[in-house]
Parts: C-alpha cells; structure tokens; sequence
C-alpha cells in the first residue's frame, strides 16, 4: 500500500495515498466537521463547504471530503483562515434554513445542529431572502420539507445505490434549487417505494417519517383498547437511541417499555412471522407440487411490492399471497383474539412498531381490509417508538427484561426472529418445508447459506429428500432488478425467492435509528461498513437462545390453526391471512 | 397520464438510440428533442429514462436547469431579450417589461392564442449591438422601446398572411 507523508498542524504522519484529507485526518486523530460528505464517499458533493480547511499546493481553501492528500501536503484544520471558514460556510446555510429547531423531530440527532455548535455558528450571521418552501405531507409513510434541505444530495445518492430508483433529484437551479421527486410531485404520485432510505441519510429534518404518535395518543384518549407490537428488527436496534452499543438485543427492556406506555397488550410480531411461514410454506408446497408459478417470491416486505407493482406489473403472480407478518397479526388480533377476549374488533387499535416507513403506507391499502376494519390501525418507526419512550420519561436502561404478553399470541420461535434480516424469511421457510416435506425436523437446523447482511444476490441449492430446492436472496431493489429481468426473460433457475426492499433486510430499514459517525463515538471507525453485521447478529444470537426454532413448533401456533384457522391456507387462513397486488402507473395523473 | 402518440415514442426512441454511444448523451437527446417538439413533458422524460436507465428526476433537474429546454410547449414566435450585463445597461429591462405589457404575459409564459413566448436571456454574445432582442433565430439590434409595439405586429401579420 502506498503512503504519504503529510502534516497536520506541523505534526508529521504518514497515510495511505488515495485518501480524501478528511478520511486522512480521522485515522490521524482529527474530525473535520463535514456534511455533505457521507459513508466513504456514497454522497460526495464537496456542496456544503463545511470542511475546509488550509493545505499546502491548493489555492485557497479545499473541501476536505473530495481532496486528496499528496507527498509534502501540510494540512492546517485549526487557522483562523479554516475556522471562520467552515463558520461562514455553516452560517450561510443557516441564513436559508427555517429554525424551528425547538419543534423539530430530528432535535438532538441533527448534523447541521452538530456542525453550527462545534463551528461556533453565530446567531443571524448572514441574513437574506428564504427560498420558497415546499411541503409534502401527501404519503403516508415520507414527509419532505425543502425548507431544512441543505441541498447535500445524500438522499439522491441512496435511492440510486440501493435502488437503482433515483426518485429524487436537484430541480431549476442556483437559489431555486430544491430536492424533490419529478415534477416536484409528492412521493405519493411518484414511483418511490416509500422505503425510507433517504431518510436514513438526510442530516437535518428535511426527510422524516410520517409520524403516526398522535394517532395512538388519540386511540388511547379515547379508550379504545390498544394493542400494540413489534417487529423482529426493532430489538436489534432500539437500544441505540438509549446509547447502547450497536448490535445489542433489547427485547425484555423493549416488552417493559411498550407495556409503561399504557397499551393493553403487547406482543412480538415473531408470532405472526411463524405464521407466515405457515402459510407461505405451504402455498411454496403448493405450487412445486401442483406446477404452481414459480419461482414464488417472498412478500413481506412492502417497500418491495411497491417495486413490484411500479415496475414488474407483469411478474405479480410470483408474489406470495401471504399478507406480511403484522398485517397477519393484526387480522387474527381484530378476529380470534377480539373473540376470545369478548371485545368489539371496532374498538380495538392496532399499533405496529415496524423498522420501516413503508409499512405506514402498507397498513392503508384496501387489498389488506377484512370486512372494511384495517388489520393495523397506526405504525410506528423505531425512532418512532424511542421518542415515545423518552416522552414518557421511561428510563429505559433501568427496566427490567420483561416478557412479552403470553397469550394466545405469547410464544415464537427463532424462526420468526430471524425474519429481521436478509435471508431470514427464506431460512424460516426452509426450516418448515424440510420437515413437512421429508417428516423430519432439519439437522443442523440453521442453513447458513442463505445468510447475509448486506446488499446483493445470494443463492444456493438445498437438498430436500433427493429434491433439489434452488433458492436466491436479494435486499436492495438494484440486485432484486438481476433476479427479475431473468424471470421476465425466462431463464430464471430459481424456485423460491426472497426480496427485501432494504439493503441488509429490515435490521437496515429506513425506520430504523440514524447511524451516524459523529454522534457515534464509542464504536470503531469502521461502523459504517459493520453495522448491519451487528445488528444480523443481535437477531441470529436471539434465535440460538430460543428453545423452538421452526415455526411448525409453535403451540400457540398450532393451537390457532386447531381451534379457529383449521389448516394453513384454508378458506378462512385466505379470508384473514393472504392479500393480493395490482400494477399501478409510477407518475399517476395529479389533479 | 397523457399517452404519447406511437410516432412520438418511434421517434424519441430514434433520437435516444441517435446518441446512445455517446460518452453522455442526455444533452445531445434533450436537445434534439426540444429542436424537434419543441418541449419536454414528463412523458417525454419518462421514455427517455427507459432507454438510457437515467432517472425521471435526474432528466428533470437537467430540463429545469437549463433555460433552453422547455417543459411547456412554447409559441410559434420565441421572444428572446437578452438580460446580459452590457444589454441590461443599455436598457434592456425596458425592452422586456414593454413586450411584457403589450403582450400581457410574463417572461417565461407564452401568449393564450400560442403565438409567442417571452424569455429572459442571458448574454446571447450580442454585445456590440445591445440591447439586443432574438426572435426564433433572427437578431434585432439596438432596441429601443419604442420599436417593440411595431416588431409584435410585423409577427401577428405574418402569422396571419
């Protein structure tokens, strides 16, 4: 590996060649306040002129996120000439920022707040003219609101890399400039899956959720009964918003939290991920052994059927009819559970807390009614949930490690666990169609080849009774895109698929807690590159401490099927459990 | 959403498949294409998107950027007034703001009957004659207010010989 020499405050050191001087500084032991800059150079605009700083060779000051070291460079971060640099810089994006920063959700996680505090931002340094601001509350998962955009394109730059979508762009140019989907529609009349990434990116609050709080607050004020539950990925996260090292499980203190916030009941939506499999297990049996169109692919996540139905109308009979596991939950909660408990289903308030922002547009849909009630009334992010959390003054390192509520949907199995990652659904599967095919539980029980945590294709052939089981695992819809094209084209070699919409599956989703380098200063430097790893594994560990790990294990499971659902996929598991797709036009007519 | 006409999509598919080997052909088909129609709807971006695997919102930016392209249709005499420093100097906001009142429109928008459309240019290169004025390609120099009453007629009769 090649090096340089170089000189940071007249300190020698030398450094690989190639890198940016804000990547050299950090392994120095400096952090350049930056913001356009994100994620080894993912978004590297070199736009917000926060980094500058004074280096020998350049004329005037460099963005240090886009120049290179050389052999010789003296590198000066702390002249008058670089600080009063980078406060301008800072404060010239402030005099075009809206300031409510009081009532901001991002309040607390923001990076332009970040940098205006260590750059030692003045208060209305630069004054002038605002640009006009433009507002999209219209979809029901994403809000956009130009007026705290800082123009940085990090979110332009992730739709592509994780999507190959680029919903959003720049529009008109220089003060007129602003982000936004075509036509500076909202996403709702867009093709954008609503998955969420971009706000995963977004520095400020110009991207957040769609926040649904206040719908619990009122379903509580009104005395409904409130039942509340939680995906698979939210456990292997949550604990950061309280300062937990990344990667660690929090399930009892996330139990303990959610019931202090006053819901009737909670439960984990692991329950309906082994339902689920149940049923999409079986409808996989169903169309191997009766030439069913395959391959079938997964149909969990809903920012991936958004992609389907923008863009793949003609591939819709390959989706799973199974509605994804909370939906599930949710019907048989508004069904069986208000039928045992002796309470209307119109009075009962479904909340979900999900790792995801498309799951706030997927509760809307009409495919997913039973009788015109939603079988999920509000969903809530994981960021969603810890404000909730913190609102309620709960201190969520002084709880104990609870159980979930334990009946009728109390028990799961790692099966349903493990749902949270890219490549869980399908070892979920996997786990139950061995045994119902072969009448024998699998040994081992874990099929680690089709584990992962990142973007991109896995496959692999599975060896069930003499029948081979080809199987491929994508997350991200750019590498979904590969396995698509070849079943459109034919030449698909695959029976079973999984896509996620979100790189890494849902431990990665676009509900999920911001990580960002600067606000994480007890892990390694490498986090960016590390973080979906660690999540997977909070999953993985949680599925070995369980004593069941397939879904057929399930008694409760089993219990639901004897006494009110009858068999996987019969008449009245397709009335409550399964769903259906329809193709939709991406740029609709907007009125 | 407006379908395109199947000649439309034939000849935007031309125009794409014209530049496909181009370094970075958005430009070149842009502007071929706003040659040919005269404008750029989303529909239009949308094809152009499918051929190229360049996104919607990135051709927008590029349309929305550039003066030249246009979203709307424009009229059948385009009104260029250039806005460069020696024009603006010699007067030219005059210029503008006269053809903007006899024609009832702002810079930007295009008259109800279609037959002109108002831009602001900046510095066409016609310094030496500002202010200067273009209409669909032909140059006027040195134009006085005064004139500008007459140069809208000499327009409205052709169109109407």
């Amino acid at each position: 590996m090649a090096m340089v020499n170089i000189k940071i405050e007249g300190i020698s050191y030398q450094v690989e060649a190639g890198l940016t001087i804000l990547e050299a500084a950090k392994k120095c032991g400096y952090e350049i306040p930056s913001l356009c800059a994100f994620n080894h150079g993912e978004c590297n605009q070199g736009s917000c002129r926060v980094c500058l700083v004074e280096a020998t060779g350049a004329r005037g000051l460099v963005a240090s996120c886009v120049y290179p070291v050389a052999e010789g460079m003296e590198i000066k971060i702390s002249s008058p000439a670089a600080t009063t640099a980078r406060r301008h810089s800072v404060e010239l994006l402030l005099s075009n920022h809206n300031m409510n920063c009081q009532q901001c959700d991002k309040n607390g996680q923001c990076e332009l707040l970040h940098v205006a505090n260590i750059t030692g931002a003045r208060e209305g340094a630069f004054q002038g003219v605002h640009s006009e601001t433009h507002y999209d509350e219209l979809a029901p998962g994403l809000v956009r609101d130009t007026s705290k955009c800082i123009l940085c394109g990090r979110c332009i730059e992730r739709c592509k890399n994780a999507h190959g979508l680029g919903i959003l762009g720049f529009e008109n140019r220089g003060f007129n400039t602003f982000v936004s989907p075509a036509e500076n529609r909202s996403f709702a009349d867009s093709p954008c899956i609503q998955c969420g990434q971009c706000v995963n990116v977004c520095p400020t609050g110009a991207l957040m959720e769609h926040s649904e709080i206040s719908k619990i607050d009122a379903a509580l004020a009104a005395g409904k009964t409130v039942i509340a539950q939680a995906a698979p990925a939210v456990r292997a996260a949550l604990g950061e918003e309280f300062g937990y090292p990344i990667g660690t499980p929090v399930t009892g203190k996330m139990a303990a939290a959610m019931r202090r916030l006053g819901f009737t009941r909670v439960y984990d939506v692991n329950f309906g991920a082994d339902l689920t499999i149940m049923e999409e297990g079986t409808e996989l049996l169903g169309r191997l052994q009766n030439g069913g169109k395959l391959p079938m692919i997964t149909s969990c996540s809903p920012g991936w059927v958004n992609y389907a139905e923008y863009n793949y109308g003609d591939l819709l009979d390959h989706l799973s009819s199974c509605k994804s596991p909370h939906q599930m939950q949710g019907a048989i909660i508004k069904s069986y559970w208000a039928e045992q408990n002796q309470v209307d289903p119109k009075d009962v308030f479904v909340v979900s807390v999900m790792p995801c922002t498309a799951k706030k547009y997927e509760r809307q849909r009409d495919q997913l009614k039973v009788e015109g009630l939603d079988d999920v009334d509000a969903v809530i992010t994981t960021r969603e949930l810890a404000r909730m959390i913190k609102r309620a003054g709960i201190l969520f390192d002084r709880l104990p490690d609870e159980d979930w509520d334990q009946d009728i949907m109390g028990d799961y199995t790692g099966a349903g666990v493990i749902f949270g990652v890219t490549g869980g659904v399908m070892e979920a599967a996997l786990r139950t169609v061995y045994f119902k095919l072969t009448g024998k539980e699998s040994e081992p029980i874990e099929f680690t080849a089709v584990r992962g945590h990142d973007a991109g294709i896995r496959e692999a052939s599975i060896d069930i009774n003499g029948t081979t089981v080809n199987v491929a695992i994508a997350s991200g819809m750019k590498s979904a895109k590969v396995l698509l094209d070849e079943i459109r084209e034919g030449t698909s070699k695959y029976q079973f698929i999984e896509i996620m919409g979100c790189p890494g599956g849902c431990i990665n989703g676009g509900g999920q807690p911001y990580v960002r380098e600067c606000f994480l200063h007890g892990e390694s430097d490498d986090i960016m590159d590390t973080y979906k790893e660690k999540r997977a594994q909070a999953l993985y560990s949680e599925d070995e401490r369980q004593a069941l790990r397939q879904s057929h294990n399930n008694p409760q499971i089993i219990d639901l099927y004897e006494k009110y659902l009858g068999e996987p996929n019969s008449h009245k598991a397709h009335e409550l459990l399964h769903t259906s797709y329809a193709a939709r036009e991406g740029f609709n007519e907007v009125k | 959403m407006a379908k395109l006409s199947e000649n439309a999509v034939a000849q935007i598919t031309e125009i794409c498949q014209r530049h496909k080997d181009e370094k970075t052909p958005l430009m070149m088909i842009l502007s071929d294409i706003q040659n040919e129609y005269g404008y750029i709807p989303l529909e239009v971006q949308e094809l152009v998107s499918k051929h190229t695997g360049i996104s919607v919102a990135e051709i927008y930016g590029v349309v929305t950027f550039y003066s030249f392209f246009s979203l709307e249709p424009k009229g059948k005499y385009v009104i260029g007034c250039c806005l460069g420093t020696a024009c603006y100097v010699k007067g030219a906001q005059n210029v503008i703001d006269k053809f903007s009142e006899l024609l009832s429109i702002k810079p930007g928008q295009t008259t109800a009957d279609g037959l002109f459309t108002l831009d602001a240019l900046r510095c066409i290169g016609a310094c030496g004659i500002a202010p200067a004025v273009s209409i669909n390609g032909k140059v006027y120099p040195k134009v006085a207010v005064g004139q500008v009453s007459e140069i809208i007629d000499s327009y409205r009769q052709e169109a109407n010989a």
